[in-house]
């Protein structure tokens, strides 16, 4: 059934919906209103949403939380982002599952979504939603995905996710079965000789060692190169034929979408790409995208983060050139002037 | 050389450890595998360790274990307690883990009056990195990072973790025991069973503080250590029940 819901209330129905029975989170905005909206929601849904002291805090609890086996998430946004960094890569290299979401301040936080800022060989796929609709499935798709691979992940959202009402349902789709959690921590293999231990050392125990950090290292490696097969998502509109193909991740995909149709109505050969999953980067895809085309147009509200994945892509067969910069209003929690229709439309044409 | 203490403890895996001679870990970690087995809380526990000379136990103890971060261990504790609230969930960490990078965590936690217990094992050093100064170090103490002693001009005073976490309404009980002699390691053995009862009963956080030997990291001969630990240490960090019955 749909409703008529804000962005951060969908995002934690839809949360809930998913079984997320564990939530930890510090105020920042835009992400705060999805920490009230937790805050009003978990007690009754039978779940804990905590007031972490710190960022660094919220991380940890939701670690916990995960490897006890619930279903757990987090969030913050940009330099919240970065304190949980440490926690979100040793999560990786333990394998403890949950959901960060980064409900940004803009799209300054591609780098730390995408490449990490911790220590060790992991990624962490991110799912980029254009809207409320899209965040909504993200996060569903993002739980099952995390319990699938054993991994934190990341929804990149903004404050357009978090503050715009849309008309949406929180009910989970089936995503198919998981893997049991028989790895999680209960405390009740203690004296039965094979009592549970995660560390991202893997040593295991006396009596059954683990493989220890080289073979499990290289094995939690292969297990993120498999999800760089299997987990790639993207959406194009008219690239068959485009000559220009203009690039763009999150809420600024709809932006340029509507630029493509107005400039495509004037006969002018134009398509969008946009990356739903961040990481991994669907580079094949793009690259396909771009078999006719002469030149690719990164419109990135930066200095310039994922046009480094759009250069992978295309490989230097045809120029990248970055349409988008830094545009951040007075307040610093909202994007600038150029998230809009004609800003864009006036650098697309110029440089198409 | 005489065995002195022949058996493993009830839910140790293996007597193989990687510590000095003279350290006074193992023998923590046996009164704290003690103290869980005597409760008869073995089939249901699970240790949050930090990182120290004694994360190994996660290895040697036949206990569910998560190996965490440095200095995060309540905060990590307090995500399994919550969501296993019928658990007996404990941490494990050094002074440089919970005094030095981890005093916020310990302390919050204390305040939300998490139903866990805390054990900080004091020996004042940086122990597993090679002797260097924490925040519990003793005023006068060498370290590799403190040559000349530990001067207050500039390095300040230690941290007294268990005074503060008495100070928080939300700490059930809090004690500080020791591990330098026979009398001490009874006493302190007493003083982790009532910190698992009081969590597992709900009535809030509590912590134990354990003084323990590190003749190495203290540059002593391995005889000296209790010697030090009585001389130098417990006049700064007074033994006993600070909070609680």
């Amino acid at each position: 059934m749909a409703e008529l819901l804000q962005g951060s209330d969908a995002v934690a129905r839809a949360a809930i919906a998913a079984g997320c029975r564990f939530f930890a989170g510090y105020p920042m905005l835009p992400f705060t209103d999805l920490l009230e909206a937790m805050a009003r929601l978990m007690p009754g849904a039978g779940g804990v949403c905590m007031n972490a002291e710190s960022e660094i805090e919220a991380v940890n609890m939701t670690l916990g939380a995960g490897a006890a086996g619930a279903r757990a998430a987090t969030g913050s946004c940009g330099q919240g982002i970065a304190l949980m960094q440490e926690a979100i890569a040793e999560a990786a290299l333990n394998e403890v599952p949950f959901v960060v979401f980064n409900m940004a301040r803009g799209q300054q936080d591609y780098f730390q979504c995408t490449r990490g800022g911790g220590w060790g060989d992991y990624r962490t796929i991110c799912l980029a939603p254009k809207d409320v609709a899209e965040a909504v499935e993200h996060t569903q798709l993002l739980f099952h995905l995390a319990d699938l691979y054993r991994a934190p992940v990341i929804l990149y959202g903004d404050y357009l996710i978090s503050h715009t009402y849309m008309s949406v349902s929180v009910s989970p789709p089936d995503f198919g079965p998981l893997p049991p959690k028989d790895w999680a921590l209960d405390g009740s293999r203690g004296g039965t000789g094979r009592s549970r231990q995660i560390w991202t050392w893997a040593m295991g125990k006396a009596n059954y060692p683990g493989p220890g950090p080289d073979r499990h290292w290289q094995r939690v490696a292969s297990k993120f190169e498999d999800a760089a097969r299997a987990e790639q998502r993207w959406e194009e509109v008219g690239c068959e034929d485009a000559e220009t193909v203009v690039v763009s991740f999150g809420t600024a995909g709809p932006f340029v979408e509507q630029v493509v149709g107005e400039l495509r109505a004037e006969g002018i050969r134009v398509g969008a790409f946009r990356p739903v999953s961040l990481w991994p980067f669907p580079e094949a895809a793009l690259a396909a995208a771009c078999r006719s085309a002469s030149r690719v147009l990164v419109f990135e509200v930066n200095a310039g983060q994922m046009v480094d994945d759009v250069r992978l892509a295309v490989g230097g067969r045809i120029p990248v050139v970055p349409i988008g910069r830094v545009s951040i209003d007075f307040s610093g929690m909202r994007q600038g002037e150029i998230l809009s229709v004609p800003w864009i439309r006036d650098r697309v044409r110029q440089a198409a | 050389m005489k065995q002195v203490a022949g058996a493993l403890a009830p839910l140790q895996l293996s007597g193989e450890h990687h510590l000095c001679p003279g350290c006074g870990h193992p023998v923590a970690w046996r009164i704290l595998l003690e103290a869980i087995a005597e409760l008869g809380l073995e089939r249901k526990a699970i240790g949050v360790v930090g990182h120290g000379c004694y994360t190994n136990i996660v290895s040697l103890a036949d206990v569910d274990f998560l190996q965490c971060l440095h200095g995060r261990a309540p905060a990590v504790a307090t995500g399994v307690k919550r969501v296993r609230p019928d658990v007996a969930v404990f941490t494990l960490q050094g002074d440089g883990d919970m005094a030095s990078e981890g005093l916020a965590e310990v302390l919050h936690a204390a305040a939300r009056g998490e139903r866990i217990t805390a054990v900080m094992l004091n020996n004042g050093v940086f122990g597993d990195t090679g002797g260097q100064m924490t925040a519990a170090s003793v005023v006068g103490q060498r370290t590799k990072t403190s040559l000349d002693g530990r001067q207050p001009a500039d390095h300040g005073y230690p941290v007294p973790v268990a005074e503060l976490v008495a100070s928080l309404p939300g700490a059930a009980f809090v004690a500080r025991g020791a591990v330098g002699d026979a009398g001490s390691v009874a006493r302190t053995k007493r003083y982790l069973k009532r910190a698992f009862e009081a969590a597992v009963a709900g009535e809030g956080f509590t912590l134990v503080e354990v003084l323990t030997m590190c003749p190495t990291g203290w540059f002593l001969p391995t005889a000296e250590g209790p010697g030090y630990l009585s001389e130098r240490f417990e006049p700064v960090y007074p033994v006993g029940v600070l909070t609680g019955r």
